[in-house]
């Protein structure tokens, strides 16, 4: 078992005809991943890696019936991608894409949000279900199938946090990088319920940073909700104050925002933080 | 993006926002005749880049001709928060009868536009919001929009800062602006405090912030222009516009990572060991060799570097490229301190093998690759 996608989802690529969309549809062919179409407008009857490609997203879901999208378009499109995916009827749309600006996520997400579409992203490495799906950047061989869920605003550092568990034999059910930006289609609070609720997960991992509130609400509703047991990373640490650390929402506004901060709250709320990432697995198994 | 006030107000008035633009100086002199053409009492403020600028002594009111220059030069001395003052903002004193906070932003926490309103002006909004939540008013829009919003429907906040009719509608009819400057100039915070009614009953600006977003400078020509050079890191502009994330920190470890997560983790754990980041730096998604490069001659810049420390976990970033830029920047740069990397993820076997016979020392996890990069930079 798993959360959003499976061995069943069929999904289309936005952007499959670019050089990261074409090589990451590769990809994810190879890891298992039904991909039955890709949308480039003015490509439409070419193939990239046997999957035909179609000018629209109406039509792409149209002849295919996929009901996810991962979206790798430059930044400058993005918007528009996931305005044209907003019309169609999907139900996951994975944005990849980094370096959008913010009043673009915030238009596409409210118009996804309304047509009751799930938004991952943008700015994020994706999602993958091991062993069954992956809709995403992320290198497949570093997951194993498993009983562990994993949600992170980061991309790098998910890997590091799952090869870490997958050398300890902890397999994960579905790993999810949700992104880095100020505005995100969705937030540990989104998606800590449907891993409460999924039968094939047994513990969550939540990886944060520095910068917003995320992390701390997260936490107030593992401890009034969640039966699940929760543990988390948290980076930034040693990040100075006032400046943006790369992600765009990675920066520390208040003190409430700082890495130290968060940590003191998720632990007053009963969530052990790692120290060191390596620690990780040892907390799951406490 | 940050701009400063004088520069946040000449959008104002582009938007007919009601804001007196006031007038700029780099020198006392030509203060002092901007004082005089406006006509005393004048406000001098300091433009720069932070806040506090009222208690560091960089905001002054000025009564008379006399006093205008002395006060000039000296807040032409003064260095704020780091950051030395260059220019002036030469604005007519206005007597102010009440005064509220007003702004524009996008709220993180709920992924919405939002404006927030507090009927005490002039104060530091974060406090009134941790000590007086209920003072705080809210009034969410949609992004879509923004850049039609009507002032009927900023009534319900204007309404809530103003009892006076009069002052609610105008106050309405800013926030209607505000949105439309918002959407069109893509900014990331529209802030106005205070928001003043004077003895006339007129409501305008006082004091203007806006902060633009970075990512939106590729289709906001007019933004870009309004970047302060001065007020920046120059290093940290290149890297930015080579495609790099890069902040300098005052450490001997020279880091290079993918990722703004796994390197701000990477700063975490050379800490843990008892070592000090000489930098920040995220290489970023997709790298060609180049950044690599341009990554290199960021972190050699800085004499203090004992080693670095490259870290780098495949995903979309391929680590064929990485090993390429790294084997170019050799060529290019006479590297003298020792390399520490950790190479792994997407295509790692190709990026392993252009490296093989190269000098530098090889990690298979993070841990062991900080440890050792902590070590060597104590000279162990």
């Amino acid at each position: 078992m798993s959360i959003l996608a499976d061995k069943h989802t069929k999904v289309i690529v936005q952007g499959i005809t670019g050089r990261d969309g074409s090589f990451h549809t590769g990809k994810m062919i190879a890891y298992g991943t039904q991909v039955v179409g890709g949308v480039t407008p003015g490509k439409g009857g070419q193939e990239v890696h046997g999957a035909p490609v179609f000018n629209t997203v109406a039509e792409a879901v149209k002849e295919t019936g996929a009901k996810t999208s991962v979206i790798y378009v430059p930044a400058k499109f993005a918007r528009d991608a996931m305005l044209e995916a907003a019309e169609s009827p999907l139900e996951l749309v994975v944005c990849i894409t980094e370096g959008l600006p913010t009043l673009d996520a915030l238009v596409a997400f409210e118009a996804l949000q309304k047509q009751g579409i799930r938004l991952i992203g943008p700015n994020c490495p994706g999602l993958i279900t091991p062993g069954a799906c992956k809709l995403g950047i992320m290198p497949g061989e570093i997951h194993m199938p498993g009983r562990i869920g994993v949600i992170s605003r980061s991309g790098t550092l998910t890997y590091e946090i799952v090869s870490v568990l997958t050398k300890a034999g902890m397999g994960q059910s579905t790993c999810i990088g949700i992104g880095g930006d100020p505005v995100i289609g969705s937030r540990f609070l989104d998606l800590l319920p449907l891993f409460e609720a999924d039968p094939g997960t047994d513990a969550i991992v939540i990886v944060g940073e520095i910068g917003g509130q995320d992390e701390v609400v997260a936490a107030k509703y593992c401890q009034e909700k969640m039966q699940k047991k929760v543990v988390a990373f948290m980076a930034g640490l040693t990040a100075p104050p006032g400046r943006r650390m790369g992600h765009a929402g990675a920066l520390v506004g208040g003190e409430d925002e700082t890495a130290a901060a968060k940590i003191e709250k998720l632990e007053a709320a009963g969530i052990p933080v790692a120290q060191v990432i390596s620690e990780v697995p040892a907390l799951l198994s406490k | 993006m940050k701009i400063h006030e004088y520069q946040a107000k000449r959008i104002f008035q582009e938007y007919g926002i009601p804001v007196s633009t006031g007038m700029v100086a780099e020198t006392a002199m030509a203060a002092l005749a901007a004082a005089k053409e406006i006509g005393f009492p004048v406000v001098l403020k300091a433009q720069v880049h932070t806040g506090g600028r009222g208690k560091a002594g960089g905001i002054k009111l000025v009564k008379m001709e006399a006093e205008a220059e002395t006060t000039a030069r000296d807040i032409l001395n003064l260095t704020i928060k780091d950051l030395p003052v260059r220019k002036l903002l030469i604005a007519p004193a206005v007597e102010i009868k009440t005064e509220v906070y007003l702004s524009l932003l996008i709220d993180r926490g709920a992924s919405v536009a939002v404006f927030i309103g507090c009927a005490e002006g002039g104060v530091e909004i974060e406090q009134t919001a941790k000590t007086n939540p209920e003072k705080i008013l809210r009034l969410e829009v949609k992004a879509a929009g923004l850049a039609s919003l009507t002032p009927e429907q900023c009534l319900p906040l204007a309404g809530k800062l103003f009892a006076d009719p009069g002052q609610a509608n105008a106050t309405a009819e800013i926030m209607a602006k505000m949105g439309q400057m918002f959407m069109e100039r893509d900014c990331a915070l529209v802030e106005i405090n205070p928001l003043i009614v004077d003895n006339d009953g007129i409501v305008s600006a006082l004091d203007a912030k806006v902060l633009l977003d970075d990512n939106a400078l590729f289709r906001q020509e007019q933004n870009k222009s309004l970047r302060d050079l001065d007020s920046e890191d120059l290093v940290e502009l290149d890297a930015k516009a080579a495609g790099l994330s890069f902040i300098r920190l005052d450490g001997e470890i020279g880091c290079m990572v993918n990722g703004a997560g796994l390197a701000m983790a990477t700063m975490d754990i050379i800490k843990h060991f008892g070592g000090e980041p000489a930098n920040f730096l995220d290489v970023g998604g997709s790298s060609n060799p180049d950044k690599v490069v341009t990554a290199f001659k960021m972190i050699l810049k800085d004499q203090k570097v004992k080693v670095i420390l490259i870290n780098i976990f495949g995903g979309i970033t391929r680590c064929d490229d990485i090993a390429n830029g790294i084997l170019a920047a050799m060529k290019q740069f006479k590297v003298t301190v020792p390399i520490v990397i950790r190479l792994v993820g997407t295509n790692e076997k190709e990026g392993r093998a252009l490296l093989a016979g190269t000098e530098m020392v090889v990690a298979e996890t993070l841990e062991e690759g900080a440890r050792r990069a902590v070590e060597m930079s104590q000279g162990r």
